[in-house]
């Protein structure tokens, strides 16, 4: 009869367990079978013929490119975790309070989030145009001729330009995310806090700020996690260039799996960077625990 | 929970369980054929720009014949690759497909048995069909005795068009200057005392889409050739000659003295080809290089575009001036396919005089037929004329690394903003190659 009962219960779970194994655990170790194996996508693939063990894992260990394009994905990173977060936070605290045309405001600023990538790539690409571009045109405009420039050509500047319209896409997510937060802070907190006489300051950083930590948290993993995917604005914007400027490790993957149709080696790349994000996050986790503690 | 829930939840399970397993095997299983049906073969390609002549051309083909060929496009050609890559892995290649890469992956594809040999059929009724198609497009999809990538001699594609990269100048910004528009520069003297005038103007010199790499590749390649020959190009490829050679250099040097003399328009770097194609077309830029695809974009820019095509200005006299070129695009059969002959007589039909000439008339693209030449336009000619000039990294039975190429196109990149100098490019490029030959031993 136990048994039985056992057998029905394991019954419910088989459908979700089937597709979770089929869409993840499966293709999941394909990537993994791949990364050890030297194998173009074309040909008929024979684990034993392909099998080359751990060399596309040295191999990677030692590909500058690879390492200077997760320091640039790294670098996107930091900009949208300071500037992004920054100002969707500050955003969000305005929105936060009984302003008019409250609602206006959130539906513009989550505006950017649900454009087309690939779109936005493609637009400011034409913005930041050396030859017909409106930021050169306005720049002149303004007497500030010598500011003008090939943004995205001139190796100083396409990786922070590409970085500054990933955080102007992005800090919609922030922005409601925190603004959910806000609105959970119970407001009596802050009739209390203003009685006792706190100033607006002191009242963000006794009253707000704590009981934040758990959605600076999120948000602050989120905005890791997909910063260092960057991949489609870099694309439309870029591709990539001027020389390795503006590589990230996605297009890396991208390069060695239809560029030089080295699949095994893109698939080393897709499980070394899989392992890179999931120590940052587990990082963040063990961070936000600490924090909670704290 | 009642006995009757606990049953009805069991069946329902069980019932989903079986939905699920039934649709997940039908969609892994092969695609079933209906017996009596009209003959059909199924072609895949990525050619957005000719989706509305193919389709025409399959009504003509089943009038005439009574098989119905059926076009399916998949578009970017990025997803168009993985696409065929994918299908080849599960054998669900359509009858006719192309293959879009370099020619080590066209090998693969045909080592693997993915690729029918269409030698016999081309050899047939005295080559008949052979000889319509420009040799050097057919070259692109031909396997010689004892090549390099270890296949079976023959040729394994049919040309549907054919292509060459040139440069294209527009008269009448030349003619502003001074310079005569029916003698556009033959040389690289003449080219940079040209832009001097331009640059005196205002007006941008030459436009490309370098942000697309490979096109970098292929007017360094036409210089490598015009410098130091087939040979030593060939030579250096196999690992024979070093890239820190004199030159070698001098070939990266011309880019150098691109940059410094300001011939090249603004952000070339990281401009796509399409960006390039505008600026040319509005009269901003006066010279471009760009491929024979591109009298069909100008036309749809600017119809009244008043320029023409010549070779790029040759900067040695020690050898000729050579470009890329030859098949556009082309068709395989699939060696898997129940219906090899009729993708076979499909590929003969569309390949013939009457379809080619209405197909380049379509498209604006050079027909693979070198008989279907009557009625095209004055420039799409000069493309044309230029086609004994054309080679192809397709053809050369050798191939660089990958990770080479990326170096070398890259390191232009990396010339023109400043960053290094030819020197410092060339020991870049060897370094790579030397650890690419090590790792191949």
């Amino acid at each position: 009869m136990k048994a039985k009962e056992i057998f029905k219960n394991y019954l419910f779970v088989l459908p979700a367990v089937l597709v979770f194994s089929i869409f993840y655990i499966y293709p999941f170790y394909k990537v993994f079978t791949l990364s050890l194996c030297q194998w173009d996508g074309i040909a008929r693939f024979d684990f034993a013929k392909n099998f080359i063990g751990l060399r596309n894992f040295f191999e990677l260990f030692q590909d500058k490119i690879w390492w200077f394009a997760m320091l640039q994905a790294g670098y996107i990173t930091l900009i949208a975790l300071t500037f992004q977060n920054a100002l969707a936070l500050m955003l969000a605290l305005a929105c936060d309070r009984d302003i008019k045309g409250g609602n206006i405001y959130r539906v513009i600023f989550y505006l950017p989030p649900v454009l087309s990538e690939v779109v936005v790539g493609l637009v400011w690409r034409w913005i930041y145009d050396g030859n017909y571009g409106l930021l050169n045109y306005w720049l002149q405009q303004i007497g500030l001729s010598n500011l003008v420039t090939d943004w995205l050509s001139n190796p100083k500047t396409a990786l922070t330009c590409v970085a500054v319209i990933h955080c102007w896409k992005g800090f919609g997510w922030g922005f409601i995310i925190f603004l959910a937060g806000l609105q959970t802070i119970p407001r009596q907190l802050y009739e209390a806090a203003k009685v006792d006489g706190a100033s607006s300051w002191q009242l963000f950083k006794s009253v707000t700020m704590p009981l934040m930590v758990p959605v600076f948290i999120l948000v602050s993993i989120l905005t890791v996690l997909g910063t260092m995917q960057v991949f489609v604005l870099i694309l439309s914007m870029t591709g990539g260039g001027p020389g390795y400027h503006t590589e990230v490790p996605v297009t890396r993957i991208l390069a060695s799996m239809v560029g030089s149709s080295r699949f095994g080696y893109a698939c080393s790349q897709g499980i070394m960077f899989g392992a890179v994000l999931l120590a940052v996050s587990f990082i963040q986790i063990k961070l936000s625990k600490y924090m909670k503690q704290a | 929970m009642k006995c009757a829930d606990k049953k009805f939840c069991l069946f329902f399970m069980l019932s989903l369980f079986t939905v699920f397993l039934s649709v997940f095997l039908v969609s892994c299983g092969p695609q079933a054929q209906n017996k009596g049906q009209v003959k059909s073969i199924k072609v895949w390609h990525w050619m957005s720009d000719r989706e509305g002549a193919f389709l025409e051309l399959a009504k003509r083909y089943e009038i005439e014949t009574g098989v119905k060929v059926n076009f399916e496009l998949y578009a970017p050609s990025d997803a168009y690759t993985q696409k065929v890559r994918a299908a080849a892995q599960t054998n669900t290649l359509p009858d006719i497909f192309g293959i879009l890469g370099e020619k080590r992956d066209f090998a693969s594809f045909v080592k693997s048995g993915y690729v029918y040999d269409l030698t016999e059929d081309m050899d047939g009724e005295n080559g008949a069909w052979k000889n319509k198609l420009f040799a050097k497009a057919l070259g692109v999809n031909e396997f010689e005795q004892a090549n390099n990538f270890g296949v079976k001699p023959g040729i394994y594609g049919v040309p549907i068009d054919v292509t060459n990269i040139q440069m294209l100048y527009n008269k009448d910004l030349l003619q502003a200057v001074g310079s005569d528009p029916s003698n556009p520069p033959k040389t690289w003297k003449d080219l940079i005392e040209i832009n001097r005038k331009l640059k005196a103007k205002g007006v941008q010199g030459l436009v490309s889409g370098w942000g697309e790499i490979w096109m970098i590749d292929c007017l360094a390649s036409n210089y490598a050739f015009n410098i130091m020959g087939k040979d030593k190009v060939l030579a250096t490829i196999r690992g024979e000659v070093s890239y820190k050679d004199p030159d070698w250099i001098k070939v990266f040097d011309l880019f150098r003295e691109m940059r410094d003399e300001g011939l090249l328009a603004s952000g070339i770097v990281t401009m796509v080809n399409k960006t390039a194609e505008q600026l040319f077309a509005n009269n901003r830029a006066a010279f471009a290089f760009n491929g024979s695809w591109c009298v069909n974009v100008y036309k749809g820019m600017n119809p009244n575009l008043n320029y023409g095509a010549m070779l790029p200005p040759q900067a040695s006299d020690k050898y000729p001036m050579v470009i890329w070129g030859g098949a556009g695009s082309s068709f395989m059969v699939n060696k898997q396919s129940k219906d090899i002959r009729e993708a076979v007589n499909f590929l003969k039909w569309i390949t013939d005089t009457k379809q080619q000439v209405y197909l380049s008339k379509e498209t604006q693209n050079l027909p693979s037929n070198k008989y279907s030449l009557k009625d095209i336009p004055m420039v799409l000619s000069q493309f044309a004329g230029a086609m004994d000039n054309t080679t192809h990294p397709s053809i050369w039975g050798a191939s660089e690394f990958p990770m080479v190429i990326e170096t070398f196109d890259k390191g232009i990149q990396s010339i023109i903003i400043g960053e290094k100098t030819p020197e410092q490019l060339a020991a870049d490029i060897q370094a790579v190659k030397e650890r690419e030959m090590a790792k191949k031993q």
